[in-house]
């Protein structure tokens, strides 16, 4: 006889009805003619129209993607390199302070980050002029910082699970260690460092605290862009960006879940190959 | 080149200590080229220890090894012509069984050419060029252990170190590939080191075993040498089974010993050990098999009067449980080499029976 | 001769020097330090100067004014139990809701599963200020969201407790709801980890000695998800309770929490000093029971 789990499915109903009833809310209000959004007014892609021609949008747009681009990419070189240095150095001068520096980002409140990053560059451009002005680059630095802490928790996690021998087995056969991390270590950690990337460049494209602390004129980013409009009240082209960034994330994801579930039959194939091998 | 007389790899007093710890205790070791030799012994006995040594991964605490005349000391992992195949095989999970083969191959001066023809030779060698473009994980076990092999010889070693190297496959497949071993080792005549905590492993693949035990070496020898003269009780023990006993040594005549064994209820003739004084304690062992069961008197020294207690059926041979009229219980098998199943056996229950061995047999030991 | 030394030197410990130096001293300048700056601005005080900080000279070279305020005027002391009690009512809700889910996750068929763990994660690769944006719409006074509640409100409470419309949005309410909105993923992942490590014969064996389904849980599941529940906790509790976002958008201005007394401290009043002393105290408060938490789980492990 099989139990039922009629509370617990019943849940999941509920759970799921109330993570995307908002989103699904946001969608169909955002194709309302009406400014208001208790009236419908009929349908249209007014907003869509409008958020298309509006210059401001655009350039925030592109200056959010060149900061995570940058700031991921460098997150996950300093990130990985932490995480290995981790995993595979259980004893160095300093490293209790370290890994302390390595889990600290992930759970100071962002307004502190935010603060302490902001007097952090004031002091700075007194001290020693640097940095003149406060924009891509004091952000970028920012971001670089409590984003490369996540991309460390990944590696960190997926090296302590990966044989060691085989690093071994390569510096047996005549690489020197850094050679050894060139040709096994990251090629085989490279989906963890691959996810680590595409984390980064998440937080990173979300971030509105940090970023509204860290910047200066003239540097605005889509989420500060929106923080500035969604603080003064709700407004339909907000509701036409919204679903466009979901519907990007969703295909994204339907994309990664079609590769995964083929990499999985892949892998399944394989291995009949090798039973079949065996006998 | 090696100096004549000078051995291919010497290890000198070597010492490892981990913290507090002694993994390896003063072991030195003299291995001829060409020679398979096993470090054979239980978990935490040192030999893996050892083995890292060898390859480089760990740093003795003090001692030194030799390998062809040079000192190895302070030599890094990848300098040194001494190549290991890992318990674990340590495939290269995104490299082809011939990139795997080929990697040690990036370091040595060669043309693409010869890199490849070199990659060829290897996996003819271990038959596997039919599945030289595969990944590990679409393969054997057995096939992944023989592309280990395959990658560790590619460079040419001097020495190849092999950690538990059958430890991973089945039994069947463990046979097949000792001789397979065997007959690599005998074609490419490197030096094999095997770590191995099986002994019968270490028996059929070794020309010569070191049994170790706690970091120490107990005794090095040929694998009859070992099995046959045990210098001690841990050795004895370890390797094939044993029964012993307590004696006390009496007499030595005609280059035998006299003992008197209180548990087999009288006296003993053993093949004579240098060393033991007479009045001294020792221990007297005997294999299983050397123990010959019959139902008369047989014309031996060393026979006693018992009653079958029990007895285990095997099909190849048997094994009775003797009580001796002195109480004293002893295990001893007889080969079933008549056709006949379990009425042809040399006794049954209860059956009154002989106990007799030979005094070459028999193995005396001083602790 | 000397480029041959370097180069034995990377070889053999450089590489891993610099592979452990480079996020280090990174982390130690980009981090550490205006952590410390922080500290430092916190026993300051606060001049109309730029930058708005001073040291010595006519005052104090170490004033704990900051301090002071912070745990003894009513303001901050206020926000600071708005912030931890509201952090505390989204963290056990967001259990409630998230430990059925994450337990029904468990129990669905593989392919079911993988469908649902997606959709669970979906809203968290969507942007945060969105998720917020979109409560910002439903809970408005004209959306159909709120003129349903009101409609359901007035059908069953007597006569005068009729409204025209519920007054959700700038409430304590508000944040609550978006609260465990936005951080209910974070709940249900780490929960569903350690719930679906357990081994089903377990819950079997405990049927089979004749315990109820009920029983069950509370014998063999719950005791041994407390993991889960802890890690879920945290990743809820701590950054709600230094939570900006919500509260300046559907928050009650009236009854400020502590992360944006500390942002208005900061940017409006530029009181520096008074900002990094309750940055603080925040920091003592929430990271404090984290630490005392890890270090009696270390102490119980080693007694094992």
């Amino acid at each position: 006889m099989k139990r039922r789990h009629t509370f617990l499915i019943t849940m999941l109903c509920f759970g799921f009805a109330f993570f995307y009833i908002p989103i699904l809310s946001m969608i169909v209000y955002s194709f309302n003619a009406s400014r208001l959004a208790s009236v419908w007014g009929g349908f249209s892609t007014k907003w869509y129209v409008s958020l298309f021609s509006n210059k401001q949008v655009i350039d925030a747009l592109i200056l959010s993607l060149e900061i995570a681009l940058v700031s991921a990419t460098l997150a996950t070189i300093l990130g990985t390199m932490a995480g290995i240095a981790l995993a595979r150095f259980p004893v160095f001068r300093g490293r209790l302070l370290f890994s302390g520096l390595v889990t600290a980002p992930l759970i100071m409140p962002e307004v502190i980050t935010g603060i302490s990053s902001l007097m952090f560059f004031i002091l700075m451009a007194q001290w020693i002029g640097w940095p003149g002005q406060r924009g891509f680059t004091t952000v970028t630095l920012a971001h670089i910082t409590f984003s490369m802490v996540f991309v460390t928790t990944i590696v960190q996690a997926r090296m302590l699970q990966s044989d060691r021998s085989i690093e071994e087995a390569a510096m047996d056969l005549g690489s020197k260690p850094w050679q050894v991390l060139r040709d096994v270590t990251i090629p085989v950690i490279f989906p963890a460092v691959l996810s680590g990337w595409l984390l980064a460049f998440t937080i990173s494209l979300d971030d509105v605290v940090i970023t509204s602390f860290t910047t200066g004129p003239g540097s605005t980013t889509l989420p500060l862009l929106i923080w500035s409009k969604v603080k003064l009240g709700v407004t339909p082209d907000i509701n036409a960006l919204a679903t466009l960034m979901v519907s990007v994330v969703a295909v994204g994801v339907v994309i990664a879940g079609i590769v995964m579930n083929r990499a999985e039959h892949r892998r399944q194939r394989d291995e009949q190959m090798a039973f079949r091998a065996n006998g | 080149m090696t100096a004549a007389g000078e051995p291919f790899l010497r290890i000198e007093n070597i010492s490892k200590f981990f913290g507090p710890f002694q993994a390896v205790k003063d072991v030195s070791l003299d291995v001829a080229k060409g020679e398979i030799f096993s470090l054979l012994g239980g978990s935490g006995c040192g030999k893996t220890t050892l083995l890292r040594m060898l390859a480089g991964f760990e740093e003795p605490t003090s001692g030194r090894i030799f390998l062809d005349g040079r000192d190895m000391t302070g030599v890094a992992p990848w300098d040194r012509p001494v190549h290991m195949m890992f318990q674990s095989y340590a495939l290269f999970p995104h490299m082809s069984v011939e990139k795997n083969v080929g990697y040690g191959l990036k370091h040595e001066r060669m043309s693409a050419d010869e890199k490849a023809a070199r990659v060829r030779e290897m996996l003819e060698l271990v038959q596997l060029l039919p599945f030289a473009t595969r990944k590990p994980h679409q393969i054997s076990g057995g096939q992944r252990q023989r592309v280990a092999l395959a990658r560790a010889l590619a460079r040419q070693p001097k020495l190849l170190l092999l950690d538990e190297p059958l430890a991973a496959l089945d039994k069947k497949l463990r046979e097949r590939t000792q001789f397979e071993l065997m007959s690599i080792q005998q074609r490419t005549g490197v030096t094999f080191i095997v770590v191995t905590h099986d002994q019968e492993e270490a028996m059929t693949l070794s020309d010569r075993i070191a049994v170790m035990d706690k970091g120490e070496v107990k005794q090095i020898g040929s694998p009859g040498d070992v099995y046959e003269f045990p210098n001690s009780r841990f050795v004895a023990d370890f390797i094939g089974s044993i029964t012993s006993f307590p004696a006390t040594i009496l007499a030595r005549q005609d280059a035998q010993l006299r003992l008197s064994v209180p548990a087999l209820g009288g006296e003993v003739l053993a093949r004579d050990v240098p060393g033991l004084n007479e009045g001294q304690d020792a221990t007297l062992a005997i294999r299983p098999e050397k123990l010959l069961i019959s139902k008369d008197r047989p014309d031996e020294v060393n026979a006693f009067e018992g009653t079958v207690k029990d007895l285990a059926y095997f099909g190849k041979d048997s094994l009775y449980r003797v009580i001796l009229r002195s109480g004293a219980l002893v295990q001893a098998h007889a080969v079933n080499a008549r056709r006949g199943g379990e009425a042809a056996r040399a006794a049954d229950w209860d059956d009154k029976v002989w106990i007799s061995f030979a005094p070459s047999s028999a193995i005396v030991l001083a602790e | 001769m000397r480029a041959k030394r370097l180069a034995r030197w990377f070889d053999t410990k450089g590489w891993s020097d610099l592979l452990i130096a480079a996020p280090y001293v990174w982390l130690v300048i980009f981090f550490l330090l205006p952590f410390l700056i922080v500290v430092a601005m916190s026993v300051g005080t606060k001049t109309p100067t730029a930058p708005p900080i001073s040291f010595g000279g006519e005052h104090p070279w170490v004033s704990l004014q900051g301090y002071v305020r912070a745990v003894t005027d009513t303001l901050y002391f206020r926000a600071f139990i708005t912030s931890l009690v509201s952090a505390g009512i989204a963290t056990v809700l967001c259990l409630l809701i998230g430990y059925p889910m994450a337990l029904g996750l468990t129990r669905v068929s593989k392919s079911w599963r993988n469908i649902l763990l997606m959709l669970v994660i979906l809203p968290f690769w969507t942007s945060f200020l969105l998720r917020v944006y979109a409560w910002m719409g439903l809970m408005g006074r004209s959306s159909w969201f709120n003129e349903g509640v009101t409609r359901i409100w007035n059908a069953i409470v007597p006569q005068g407790w009729a409204v025209d419309f519920m007054p959700m949005m700038h409430s304590n309410f508000a944040v609550v709801l978006v609260m465990v909105y936005t951080y209910l993923p974070f709940m249900i992942l780490p929960l569903y980890a350690s719930l679906e490590r357990l081994d089903p014969t377990l819950d079997e064996a405990a049927l089979d000695l004749g315990s109820r389904p009920w029983q069950v849980f509370l014998d063999v599941t719950l005791p041994q998800s407390i993991p889960g529940i802890v890690a879920g906790g945290m990743l809820v509790f701590i950054p709600a309770a230094g939570e900006l976002v919500i509260p300046t958008l559907v928050g009650n201005a009236a009854s400020p929490m502590i992360g944006r007394v500390i942002s208005d401290q900061f940017s409006s009043a530029r009181d520096w000093p008074m900002a990094s002393a309750i940055a603080v105290v925040l920091l003592v408060l929430m990271v404090g029971p984290a630490m005392l938490y890890s270090h009696f789980q270390a102490k119980a492990e080693g007694a094992k």
